[in-house]
């Protein structure tokens, strides 16, 4: 069922969504981006339709709702680890199809990966909605038809915004009674066809080109333009990593917190063992590992689909200019030249 | 909810060993049951969490073998006797005694990484019968660093045994590095036999070169890792190499595996 509701009317109904449901959206934080005078748009608890910023791609991805910047495990004292407790109330987030997809690599490594779930992660995910928002024609640095993330059924609301209006497709009947009333319309999200940038993703066929991959000296490019600081992979869906850290609440106290915190694999310090040794020293190592992470090792290890979704807001916040599309374009084309040498080489036409 | 698999859980220190002035050996009342090469999350509140390989396995104990080098293990130096901390585990895989059974087996130590072959060690010294020979190398960098000097006596004694120090020699310990006491192994008279090498990731690397030169086959040798940890349980991202976890899939790796893993 869809309906066609004021802008107004849905701030009605949401305050009574909001009496069971913690509902998150893109919000416009003033004067708070990175440049002097620049907004930022990042995820946070809404309390009318209208602090929804849907015209714009958000900074941030909504990876945060559930797997928060920083979160507590434990509280500890000297004698014992007690677990944190976390707010009951299932939370509604409004999200584009390509976080949706984003959300889903998260599942992969925290639900699938290793032999159990990650607690954490699931105790805050199984409380989780989506409300699918349309992406109208998409950013300039969106790749997700490319990647295959432009489309999903996998949401309980989807919404169309117009003006003093919007449309509602309500997927997830227990949302039904609350609509019962409204006004119906004939609405079901369209999605992106073709976004501006085309991106073809490296096939890399064998274990010898794999090693040639890795060799190339296209990332040794990036040892002088990346600067290591990691704000790709802060703005990523997909990216997952962290570091556990232990905060003490004071400075004699023996009590404090056992905290998880993102970790970026471009960051210096990823592989650091204590006593200083540590792998992948230079910053286009750590830019190979991320890509190849993104476009070839997460589908090596779990088939199916590549961690990266095509989002685009690693290029959006990569103060350096470094794009993504243009490294995974480049790289495609580096690997073409392989797979044609290795065809060569064995006499196989390619 | 699910199980916290990140829960450490409190263990009582029964003993501690001063091996050297940077490694203690941390014997811990633990009636858990681990394999050979397994290694814990140590964990203290306030300072973090350590991956650190088992040195020794007891019915009801377990012993670490552990170099000061960072917070965790700075803060542990401090603790005695009977003091408690935190661990979870046992994570990884470990050594695949199933395939060393009947053959000839090499163990190759460098430095700490003599810890975590040691309980290996100790249940053959225990099992001879299960394998049907010991070769022994162990390096140290001088005679200050030595470990667990006492179990070497006693390896020399049923092993196969060359300790090695690498810019001198005293009773015991010839000088050099690992790498130049390889070729002294006969593998040309095993009939089928396992290497298993241990070290800084300099020695393993070299030290598999030798084996190799020496005519041992990749699929013979296995090695342990040593990686940056936070999770253990496949999550935090940090031992990923390629599309391999160390936590997951090692410590332990066959050399055809190890040579794959693209750092």
């Amino acid at each position: 069922m869809a309906y066609r509701l004021s802008l107004s009317r849905m701030d009605e109904l949401l305050e009574k969504m909001r009496e069971s449901y913690t509902i998150y959206a893109p919000m416009r934080f003033e004067k708070r981006g990175r440049y002097s005078d620049t907004d930022l748009v990042r995820y946070d608890k809404i309390r009318s339709v209208r602090d929804i910023v849907y015209d714009e791609k958000s900074h941030f991805s909504p990876k945060e709702v559930i797997h928060p910047i920083t979160q507590a495990l434990f509280h500890f004292t000297e004698f014992e680890y007690r677990e944190s407790e976390v707010d009951e109330r299932p939370v509604l987030v409004f999200v584009r199809p390509c976080d949706i997809h984003g959300i889903q690599r998260l599942d992969t490594m925290f639900l699938e990966n290793g032999d159990a779930a990650d607690p954490y992660y699931k105790r805050l995910r199984d409380k989780v909605k989506f409300v699918l928002m349309e992406c109208g024609k998409g950013w300039d640095t969106c790749f997700c038809v490319s990647m295959g993330t432009n489309r999903t059924e996998d949401y309980s609301l989807a919404v169309r915004f117009a003006g003093e209006e919007l449309l509602l497709e309500v997927k997830d009947p227990s949302f039904r009674p609350l609509f019962a009333s409204e006004k119906t319309a004939d609405f079901r999200p369209e999605f992106v066809s073709a976004n501006r940038l085309t991106v073809r993703l490296p096939e890399i066929k064998s274990r010898d080109v794999l090693e040639k991959v890795h060799a190339l000296p296209l990332w040794e490019s990036y040892d002088t333009r990346c600067l290591s600081c990691g704000a790709c992979t802060a703005a990523c869906v997909s990216c997952s990593c962290f570091t556990t850290s232990d905060v003490a609440y004071s400075e004699n106290g023996r009590s404090g917190d056992r905290r998880r915190v993102w970790a970026s694999c471009l960051h210096k310090d990823f592989t650091v063992m204590a006593g200083g040794h540590g792998f992948r020293k230079t910053p286009g190592e750590r830019m190979r590992f991320r890509t190849l992470h993104k476009v070839y090792d997460f589908r090596a290890r779990f088939g199916g689909a590549d961690m990266c979704v095509g989002c685009g807001r690693c290029t959006d916040r990569c103060p350096q200019l470094i794009s993504f599309a243009a490294t995974l374009n480049r790289l495609s084309g580096e690997v073409d030249r392989l797979n044609a040498e290795a065809a060569a080489a064995t006499g196989v036409s390619v | 909810m699910t199980a916290n698999i990140f829960k450490p859980d409190p263990y009582r220190i029964a003993d501690i060993v001063h091996e050297t002035e940077l490694e203690y050996t941390f014997k811990v009342e633990a009636g858990v049951k681990v394999d050979h090469g397994q290694f814990f999350q140590i964990s203290l509140p306030e300072i973090g969490e350590a991956p650190i390989s088992v040195s020794g396995i007891g019915r009801d104990w377990l012993e670490f073998t552990i170099r000061k080098v960072g917070k965790v293990t700075h803060r542990l130096f401090s603790l005695r006797r009977g003091d408690r901390l935190f661990m979870r585990g046992p994570y990884g895989n470990s050594f695949p005694l199933d395939e060393f059974r009947g053959k000839d087996l090499v163990v190759i130590a460098g430095g700490t990484g003599v810890s975590p072959v040691r309980s290996l060690l100790k249940h053959y010294f225990d099992h001879l019968d299960e394998i049907r020979s010991l070769h022994f190398i162990a390096g140290f960098k001088d005679r200050g660093s030595i470990l667990f000097a006492d179990d070497l006596k006693d390896f020399a004694a049923r092993f196969h045994a060359i300790y090695t120090l690498d810019k001198e020699a005293i009773p015991g310990f010839q000088s050099g590095l690992v790498t130049e006491h390889i070729r002294k192994i006969p593998f040309a008279g095993f009939a089928d036999y396992n290497v298993v090498i241990v070290g800084p990731p300099v020695m393993m690397r070299y030290a598999a070169l030798e084996c190799l030169k020496n005519g041992v086959s990749k699929e013979r040798i296995w090695m342990s890792f040593e990686r940056n940890m936070s999770c253990a349980v496949g999550k935090c991202g940090h031992c990923k190499i390629n599309e391999t976890y160390v936590c997951l899939e090692g410590p332990v790796f066959n050399y055809t595996k190890a040579e794959q893993l693209l750092d």
